[in-house]
């Protein structure tokens, strides 16, 4: 049956593009989480979603809109947090009510909710078009190689950025790339998962892959697996059971959480006896 | 052959001069301790010469050029650990990834160059090792390899060994005095500890807020008065702190 469904080219474009936007979002939301930014993917969704409007209002592709305003609102906030020293989780609070107000205001002004906004609300990773997959599949190729690129520098500025600006680097030059790299992230996910749930893909994969305590280059690896298991299995069972998949993906994530969460606690618990029987004898 | 050069640097912050009118040098191969009570500026000293703070007055050239102009390469040969900070016990690294972040070329890292620093710190062993798992010792050590990978001519450290056993303060000294000696690196050194001073510095520069006293450490340790007359200004600035902590 599984082979069956694979013969499908809307599976097998679903598939190749749920494991390319995987990839990516669990690479960039490593480093959101870790800079504890993360509902930053959040707000630069809810952005997108005013951008969106804007272009379905005025029949310009929505993906470019939605990508220049969710750019345009990061790169404000990242000003604004500088200049203004207002808290980050405050100027994240202000790029997501805007853009999400924007959205709702031109969706008003235009006749109300259409089947195109839904799709980039809720996900339509199986209406993926073969133009959709090849555009997904180069912002994915451009992200990776670029991050692998200033893996280290990146690194760098997460772990110290006092440090890090000592040390010579271009700071503010990197964390605009950065910026601008976890916007595009951000727009190739809400094909697969919507503007909703996007913020699940860039942060529950690393938050799992964290609880197994290891290096930096494992602990991204351990994130990539589990964000291509939750993004392959969700879609198989959701096909399978008539289910929407962007919930299915995001519950299956969840689930992995839970479970490495739980064989963490036991493990830990296991080591404490241990340690005990062996004090005692 | 100078590796720094401070000319009548001057610094104020909310109305209040935290330092005034310092100069100073510091030649190739010196240990420079930078003593001074607390409050006296050393931080912002070293914040100045690292191009963290740039509206201040005065001139500060590192290997003959200004700091002000953010030339990369001076950068590259000045290698900083701050005043003791934790690491962060659950930040995903190991040892020898924290290591290879002194390397800032782009491209691949140099195992080698790795392996060295950590086996001059004496943490090879523990290259696989989470940092957030060492003790504060050994994470200050991490800190060090990672300042002395990309060869530095100059290492600038802000009062490194706060809040470490006293074991593994003398370990920390000696790793200094090798640095310097085997590596040729200068060294400039914030610290409280006067003894530790005297046992590894070269030169000394006593500031509290300006300039006090800089020169050969004998000619500071080994005259009475300029002793007595340091223990006094830094009881003044203690009680100057405590006053102002608790009015505050």
């Amino acid at each position: 049956m599984i082979l069956e469904v694979l013969e499908f080219g809307f599976m097998q474009r679903a598939l190749i593009a749920g494991v390319s936007v995987a990839i990516t979002s669990s690479v960039i939301g490593l480093f959101l989480v870790l800079r504890r930014n993360s509902l930053f993917g959040d707000a630069l969704s809810h952005a997108a979603f005013g951008g969106i409007a804007i272009g379905l209002a005025t029949n310009i592709y929505p993906l470019w809109t939605g990508l220049t305003l969710s750019i345009l609102g990061a790169l404000g906030i990242t000003k604004l947090r500088q200049y203004a020293k207002i808290p980050a989780d405050a100027t994240v609070a202000i790029l997501l009510s805007s853009g999400l107000a924007l959205g709702i205001l031109l969706i008003s002004l235009s006749g109300g909710f259409t089947l195109d906004l839904f799709s980039f609300l809720f996900g339509s990773i199986m209406l993926v078009s073969v133009e959709d997959t090849l555009a997904i599949l180069a912002m994915t190729g451009i992200i990776l190689s670029i991050i692998i690129l200033l893996y280290r520098q990146l690194m760098y500025i997460t772990f110290d950025e006092e440090q890090a600006r000592v040390s010579g680097l271009p700071i503010s030059k990197l964390n605009y790339l950065f910026i601008i790299l976890a916007s595009v992230a951000v727009i190739v996910s809400m094909r697969l998962v919507g503007i909703l749930l996007v913020s699940s893909l860039l942060v529950i994969p690393n938050v799992t892959a964290l609880l197994f305590n290891k290096g930096f280059r494992k602990t991204a690896l351990i994130s990539i697996s589990i964000s291509i298991f939750s993004v392959v299995t969700g879609i198989s069972i959701s096909y399978a059971a008539n289910l929407a998949p962007a919930g299915t993906i995001v519950l299956v994530s969840t689930a992995a959480f839970l479970t490495v969460l739980a064989a963490r606690y036991y493990s830990k618990k296991k080591q404490v006896v241990k340690k005990l029987e062996e004090a005692r004898s | 052959m100078q590796i720094a050069e401070i000319d009548r640097l001057s610094y104020a912050y909310s109305g209040n001069l935290v330092l005034d009118n310092i100069s100073f040098t510091i030649d190739e191969g010196d240990i420079l301790g930078i003593i001074g009570p607390n409050g006296a500026g050393k931080t912002t000293l070293f914040s100045c010469m690292l191009g963290l703070l740039d509206d201040y007055t005065g001139t500060i050239k590192i290997l003959g050029d200004d700091i002000k102009k953010k030339n990369g390469k001076v950068f590259k040969s000045i290698g900083y650990i701050p005043q003791k900070k934790t690491i962060e016990q659950n930040f995903p690294a190991t040892v020898e990834e924290i290591v290879s972040l002194g390397i800032t070329t782009i491209g691949k890292t140099s195992k080698e160059k790795i392996a060295l620093a950590l086996e001059t710190v004496g943490l090879l062993a523990q290259k696989d090792s989470r940092v957030g798992e060492l003790s504060g010792g050994q994470q200050q050590r991490v800190l060090i390899a990672k300042a002395m990978v990309n060869n530095p001519k100059l290492l600038i450290l802000d009062e490194p060994v706060t809040g470490i056993d006293l074991e593994m303060q003398n370990r920390f000294y000696s790793l200094l005095k090798k640095l310097n000696q085997e590596n040729k690196i200068t060294i400039i050194w914030a610290s409280h500890d006067l003894d530790a001073v005297n046992r590894f510095a070269t030169s000394v520069a006593c500031i509290n807020r300006s300039m006090f006293f800089h020169g050969k450490a004998y000619e500071f340790f080994e005259n009475p008065d300029l002793l007595k007359a340091y223990s006094e200004s830094s009881m003044q600035a203690h009680m100057h702190l405590h006053n102002h902590t608790h009015r505050g």
